[in-house]
C-alpha cells in the first residue's frame, strides 16, 4: 500500500523521470563522443534527483559526486585524451538496417521486463510504510547505509576494497605502455 | 538323466512307463548321431576352394580334367573299366555302414516299442517331457515327445521305408565324391522327420517342419554346382516358408485363443471354442496353408516338379514318401480343431481333389520319368488330403502308408533305370538325357526284376484289386461317398454350395482322377520298358540291372505293396471274402482320431453294403479301363526319340508345359518383386534413404553446424555483443512466457 | 511510485541495451553500459524505499565496482588505441578464426 503522494511530489517526479528518459535517448542517439558524454551526465543528474525523492539522500549525493563527478570525467578525459572529439572522421554509428533490428531488439526486451515486472510485481508490501522513517529518525542519513554495511555486508565491503586496489593497479599497468605512441 | 515323465490327469503312470517306450528319444538322437559322424566326415575329407573334391560336374557341360574324372568314375562300377580307375570317396566304407545303420536301428527300436504298444493298448498318449523350452508369461512350452497310436504309425513308415532307401542310396550314391555329405543330410533329415512326428506340441513340431524343409533344400541342391539344382533348392525352401507363415499364423491364433499348444491341452480345449465359428475356421485355413506349401497341393505345389533336380532317393524319401505326407500328418494330428470347422475340411477336400485331377492331367504329358512320378505324387497327395479333409483320418493315413510303399518302389525303381541309362551313356560318351522316357524304351529285357516290381507298383497306384492302393484309395472314396449324406459336412454350406453336393462332386472327380492316374503310370511303363529300344544300339550292350544291394529293397518294397492292403481291410470285402483281420488300422488309430471322426459322421446313415459293393466295383472298372485305354491308344513303336521329338502343338502343348503356371507366377509374383526391390526398395530406400538421408545426411548435418559455429567466431566483438543480448532476449522470453 | 520507477529502470536499461548495439566507439559503447549500471541502480533504490536500506547498500557496491570496472576498460581501450590508432570496433577483431 503505497501512501498518497501529493501533487507537488508526483509533478516533480515525473519531471525528473522525463527528463532522465530524454536524456538517454539523446545520449545514445550523439556521434560525437563529447556530446554524448555531456548528455550522459545530465542523466546522471535527474537520476540524483529522483534518488533523493525516494528517500536515498546519500546515495543521490554520491550518485552526483561519483558517477557525474569522477566516472564521466575519466571518460571525457579519455576521449580528449585520445583526440577522438572530431566526429567526422568516424561514421560512429552502424548501418540503417543495423539501427532497425536494434530498435526492435530494445523493443523486445522492453516488453518482456515489463511482463515480467507486472507479473512478479508483488501487491502486499511487507515493511511498514514508515519504516525508513525510523530508521532515519534513529540514525541519521549516512547512518542508515553505514549501519548495515559494516555490519552485515562487512564482508562484501572488504572485497570490494581490495577489488578497488587490484584495478587501481591494473589501471596503471595498462596505462603505461612500453611505446610511445605517435601523435 | 533329466528325464521326467508326465503323469497322467488320472495320477496313474502311464501303461508304457518303464518299458522300452522310454527310449523313444533315441529314436531321432540315432540319426542325429549318425548326422554328426557322417558330417564330421565330409568335412574331414573336403578340400575347400576351386578344386573342390566333394562337388562333381555331374550334370554342367564344361569341368576341369579332374572333375571330369571323377565324374568318369562315378559310373565305372565296382572294378572299373579300361578307361578310367575308380576314385571312391575315402571314407566310404564307414559312411555306408553307419548312415544305414543308425536307420535300422532305430526301425528295430521302434518295432521294440510298437511291440510295447500293441501288448499295453495305452488309452492316453505317452508323453516324455525333457525340459522347459519357453517359458515365458502364459507361455508354457516344453521340449517334449509325445508317443502314441498315430505317431507310431508316422515312425514306423520313416524309419523303415527310410531304412531301406538308405540302403538303396549305398548302392546309387556309390561313386559320388559327396557320399558322405549325402548321408549326413539324409540322416539329418530323418532326425527332424521324427522330431516332427514325435513332438508333444506344435512349436516342437514346427522345429521338425522347418528342419525338413531344410534338408529339403540342402539335398536337392545336392549337385549344386549346375545352377539349375541350386534354383530349384531355393524354390523349394521359399514355397514352403510360404506355407510357413500360414502355420505360424494358425499358431499364433491359437495361442491367442487357447492359451495353450500342445496337443493334449489343445484337444482338451477345443471343445471351448464354436464349432463353425470363423476363428476356428480361420486357424484350419492357416494350418492348411501351412499343408499346400510342404505337401505340394495347389497353390503351392510348383516346388515338387523341380525338386526332381535331386538325387533319386532323395526324391522317393523326401518327396514320395515322407516330408511331403507331414501336412497330412499335421491335419490328422489336429483332427480335434479339423473336426469343428467344416467349412476348414470342405475346402482341403476340395483342394486335395481339384489338386489330384490337375497334377494328374499334367502328368499324362511329361516326357521325364521322374517328373511324372512327381505329379504322381502331388495328385496321390491330393487324394490323402481328400481323406483327411472329409473327416476320414484313418484313410488318409492308409493311403499315406500304402503310398509310401509304392510310391517309393516306383521312385527307386526309376532310380535303377536312371542308373542303367547314366551307365550306358557314360561308357558311350553321350550326351543325350538319361531320364527322358523317349530315349528309353524296351528296358524288361535288360531290367527285369525292375520291370516286374514297377508293374506290382503301377498295379497298385491305379487300384486293381487286392493290392495295397486298391484299398486304400477305395476307402477315400468310400467315405467321401458315406459322409455325401448325414455327417456335419453334409449340412455345411461351402461358399453357397451345400456340402452333400459337394461331397459328391469330389467323390466324381476322384474317380476322373482314378482314371488318370492309370493312363498315365500305364503310359510310362510302355514307353520305359516296353516297345523298341530307342537308347541306341551302342549303348544297349551297357544296359543292366542294378547291383543286389539295390534290388534288394525293391524287392521288399514290393512285397510290402503287395500285402499293405491287409493293414486295414473293410469290412464289406471281408464279409464276402474273409481275406484276414478287419480294419486293424481303425481300431489302432481310434484312441486319436476317434472323437474327431465320431464328430463329422455323427448322423450319417450307414451306406448299404450293396451300394458299397457297387462303387468298389466302379472303381475297379475305372482302374482296369484307364489300363486297358492306355494300352489300346498309347503306342510305343511311334514314340520317337527326344531328340527327333517335334515340338507339341495346342492343347497338348499346354498340357506339356505344365499350363505354364510357373510362368504365370512368374510374371505376377517374382518379376514385380524383383522390380520392387531393385527400384524401391535397393535404389530408393537403402540407397537413397538410409544411406543418403541418415548416414551421408547425419554427416551433412555435423557439418553443416560446424560450418554455422565457424561463422560465429567473427572476432568482431561487436557481434558478440548482438549475440549476447539475443540470447539474453531468448533467456526471458522463456521466462516471460511461463 | 515504485511501479513508476521500475518502469523508467526498464526503458533506461533498454536505451542502454540498444545503446550498445548500435555504436562503433568503443567508449560510447563503455557510456551506454554505465548507463546500464545507472538504471539498475535506480532499481535498488526504488525497491529500498519499501524493503528497508539494503538496496541502498547494495547501489553503494554497484557504484564502487562500476567506477574500478570504468578505469581498467579506459586503460585498456587507450592500450588498444596506442596499437591500433582507432577505437572502432570493427578493427579490433584479433579473435577472428
Amino acid at each position: 500500500m503505497e501512501p498518497h503522494y501529493p501533487l507537488f511530489y508526483v509533478f516533480h517526479f515525473y519531471l525528473f523521470g522525463v527528463i532522465a528518459l530524454a536524456s538517454a535517448i539523446a545520449f545514445v542517439t550523439r556521434k560525437n563522443p563529447v556530446t554524448a558524454a555531456l548528455w550522459l551526465v545530465n542523466t546522471m543528474f535527474s537520476l540524483a534527483a529522483l534518488y533523493v525523492m525516494l528517500d536515498a539522500q546519500f546515495i543521490g549525493v554520491i550518485q552526483v559526486l561519483l558517477y557525474a563527478g569522477a566516472i564521466m570525467v575519466v571518460f571525457l578525459f579519455v576521449v580528449m585524451l585520445l583526440n577522438l572529439g572530431h566526429p567526422s572522421e568516424l561514421a560512429d554509428l552502424r548501418g540503417t538496417g543495423w539501427r532497425l533490428a536494434a530498435g526492435l531488439v530494445g523493443l523486445g526486451l522492453l516488453s518482456e521486463i515489463m511482463v515480467i515486472i507486472r507479473a512478479k510485481l508483488p501487491q502486499q508490501l511487507i515493511v511498514p510504510r514508515d519504516f525508513n522513517d525510523q530508521q532515519l529518525q534513529k540514525l541519521n542519513a549516512v547512518g542508515t547505509i553505514a549501519a548495515p554495511l559494516f555490519k552485515d555486508y562487512l564482508l562484501a565491503f572488504e572485497l570490494t576494497s581490495v577489488l578497488l586496489l587490484v584495478a587501481i593497479a591494473g589501471a596503471v599497468v595498462l596505462g603505461r605502455g612500453r611505446t610511445v605512441s605517435a601523435r | 538323466m533329466f528325464l521326467q515323465t508326465a503323469v497322467s490327469a488320472a495320477a496313474v503312470a502311464h501303461p508304457l512307463s518303464g518299458t522300452i517306450a522310454e527310449w523313444v528319444w533315441l529314436l531321432p538322437v540315432l540319426p542325429l548321431a549318425g548326422f554328426v559322424i557322417n558330417g564330421l566326415l565330409s568335412l574331414n575329407s573336403a578340400h575347400f576352394g576351386p578344386a573342390d573334391p566333394n562337388v562333381p560336374d555331374h550334370h554342367s557341360s564344361e569341368g576341369g580334367a579332374e572333375a571330369l574324372a571323377i565324374a568318369h568314375a562315378e559310373e565305372a562300377g565296382e572294378a572299373g573299366d579300361k578307361h578310367h580307375a575308380v576314385k571312391r570317396h575315402r571314407w566310404a566304407g564307414v559312411v555306408s555302414v553307419v548312415g544305414p545303420g543308425v536307420l535300422i536301428l532305430s526301425f528295430l527300436l521302434a518295432l521294440g516299442i510298437w511291440q510295447a504298444m500293441a501288448a499295453t493298448h495305452p488309452e492316453a498318449p505317452f508323453i516324455q517331457r525333457y525340459f522347459s523350452w519357453m517359458p515365458a508369461g502364459d507361455l508354457q512350452i516344453d521340449a517334449a515327445l509325445q508317443l502314441d497310436q498315430l505317431s507310431m504309425v508316422m515312425i514306423l513308415v520313416v524309419t523303415g521305408v527310410g531304412a531301406l532307401i538308405h540302403v538303396f542310396s549305398v548302392g546309387y550314391m556309390r561313386d559320388d565324391p559327396g557320399y558322405p555329405r549325402y548321408f549326413s543330410y539324409l540322416n539329418l533329415f530323418v532326425f527332424f522327420m521324427l522330431v516332427l512326428v514325435l513332438g508333444a506340441n506344435y512349436p516342437v513340431l514346427f522345429v521338425g517342419w522347418e528342419g525338413v524343409g531344410l534338408c529339403s533344400y540342402l539335398l536337392i541342391g545336392f549337385w549344386f554346382n549346375d545352377k539349375v539344382n541350386a534354383d530349384a533348392g531355393k524354390k523349394a525352401f521359399i514355397l514352403n516358408r510360404i506355407g510357413d507363415f500360414g502355420f505360424l499364423v494358425a499358431m499364433f491364433m491359437l495361442f491367442a485363443n487357447i492359451g495353450v499348444l500342445d496337443f493334449i491341452g489343445v484337444s482338451a480345449k477345443a471343445g471351448d471354442l464354436v464349432a463353425g465359428s470363423p476363428l476356428i475356421t480361420a486357424i484350419c485355413l492357416f494350418m492348411f496353408l501351412g499343408c499346400t506349401g510342404k505337401s505340394a497341393q495347389i497353390p503351392l505345389y510348383v516346388w515338387l516338379p523341380d525338386a526332381m533336380a535331386g538325387p533319386t532317393p532323395v526324391s522317393a524319401l523326401i518327396h514320395a514318401a515322407t516330408m511331403v505326407t507331414a501336412g497330412v500328418y499335421l491335419i490328422a494330428r489336429s483332427s480335434f480343431l479339423f473336426s469343428l470347422s467344416p467349412v476348414a475340411s470342405l475346402t482341403v477336400a476340395v483342394v486335395g481333389v481339384i489338386t489330384a485331377i490337375f497334377a494328374a492331367t499334367i502328368g499324362l504329358k511329361q516326357w521325364d520319368i521322374k517328373k511324372v512320378l512327381a505329379y504322381s505324387t502331388i495328385s496321390q497327395l491330393g487324394y490323402m488330403f481328400v481323406g483327411v479333409g472329409v473327416g476320414a483320418y484313418v484313410s488318409g493315413m492308409f493311403h499315406l502308408v500304402t503310398h509310401s510303399f509304392f510310391k517309393a518302389l516306383l521312385f527307386l525303381g526309376s532310380g535303377s533305370v536312371i542308373h542303367a541309362m547314366h551307365a550306358a551313356y557314360h561308357q558311350t560318351h553321350s550326351a543325350e538325357d538319361a531320364q527322358d522316357m523317349r530315349n528309353m524304351g524296351g528296358l524288361r529285357r535288360y531290367l527285369p526284376i525292375t520291370f516286374v516290381l514297377m508293374w506290382i507298383a503301377t498295379l497298385a497306384i491305379s487300384g486293381i484289386p487286392l493290392l495295397s492302393g486298391f484299398f486304400s484309395k477305395d476307402e477315400i472314396l468310400a467315405s467321401v461317398f458315406a459322409r455325401a449324406h448325414g455327417s456335419t459336412l453334409a449340412s455345411a454350406s461351402w461358399l453357397g454350395i451345400p456340402g452333400g453336393t459337394l461331397l459328391y462332386v469330389i467323390y466324381g472327380i476322384g474317380l476322373a482322377a482314378a482314371f488318370l492316374t492309370a493312363i498315365y503310370m500305364t503310359r510310362l511303363m510302355l514307353y520305359t520298358f516296353h516297345g523298341p529300344v530307342r537308347t541306341g544300339t551302342q549303348e544297349e550292350q551297357h544296359l543292366h540291372e542294378p547291383p543286389w544291394i539295390m534290388t534288394s529293397t525293391l524287392v521288399i518294397l514290393g512285397i510290402l505293396t503287395v500285402f499293405g492292403g491287409w493293414l486295414n481291410l473293410p469290412e464289406v470285402i471281408t464279409d464276402v471274402v474273409p481275406l484276414g483281420p478287419l480294419e486293424l488300422l481303425t481300431h489302432w488309430l481310434d484312441p486319436v482320431v476317434g472323437p474327431a471322426t465320431a464328430r463329422i459322421t455323427a448322423g450319417a446313415a450307414q451306406v448299404p453294403a450293396t451300394t458299397e459293393q457297387a462303387l468298389i466295383g466302379a472303381a475297379v472298372v475305372i482302374a482296369v479301363a484307364g489300363i486297358v485305354f492306355a494300352i489300346a491308344r498309347l503306342k510305343p513303336d511311334r514314340v520317337p526319340r527326344k531328340r527327333d521329338a517335334v515340338p507339341e502343338e495346342g492343347f497338348e502343348r499346354l498340357v506339356a508345359n505344365k499350363y505354364y503356371v510357373d510362368e504365370a507366377l512368374d510374371q505376377t509374383i517374382v518379376i514385380p518383386t524383383y522390380a520392387v526391390s531393385r527400384n524401391f526398395l535397393w535404389r530408393f530406400v537403402d540407397n537413397g534413404l538410409i544411406d543418403g538421408l541418415f548416414v551421408n545426411g547425419s554427416a551433412a548435418l555435423a557439418r553443416g553446424f560446424g560450418w554455422v559455429g565457424s561463422r560465429l567466431q567473427t572476432g568482431n566483438v561487436g557481434i558478440y555483443a548482438w549475440v549476447l543480448v539475443v540470447g539474453v532476449l531468448a533467456m526471458l522470453g522463456a521466462f516471460t512466457l511461463r | 511510485m515504485l511501479a513508476e520507477s521500475l518502469a523508467l529502470t526498464a526503458a533506461l536499461f533498454t536505451i542502454g541495451v540498444v545503446g550498445v548495439l548500435i555504436h562503433r566507439n568503443a567508449i560510447i559503447i563503455f557510456m551506454c553500459v554505465e548507463l546500464m549500471l545507472t538504471a539498475v541502480n535506480l532499481t535498488f533504490v526504488a525497491f529500498s524505499r519499501f524493503y528497508g536500506t539494503a538496496g541502498q547498500v547494495f547501489v553503494v557496491f554497484v557504484m564502487t565496482v562500476s567506477a574500478a570496472e570504468a578505469a581498467v576498460g579506459l586503460a585498456i581501450i587507450i592500450a588498444i588505441f596506442r596499437h591500433r590508432q582507432t577505437v572502432d570496433l570493427k578493427n579490433i577483431n584479433l579473435l577472428k578464426g
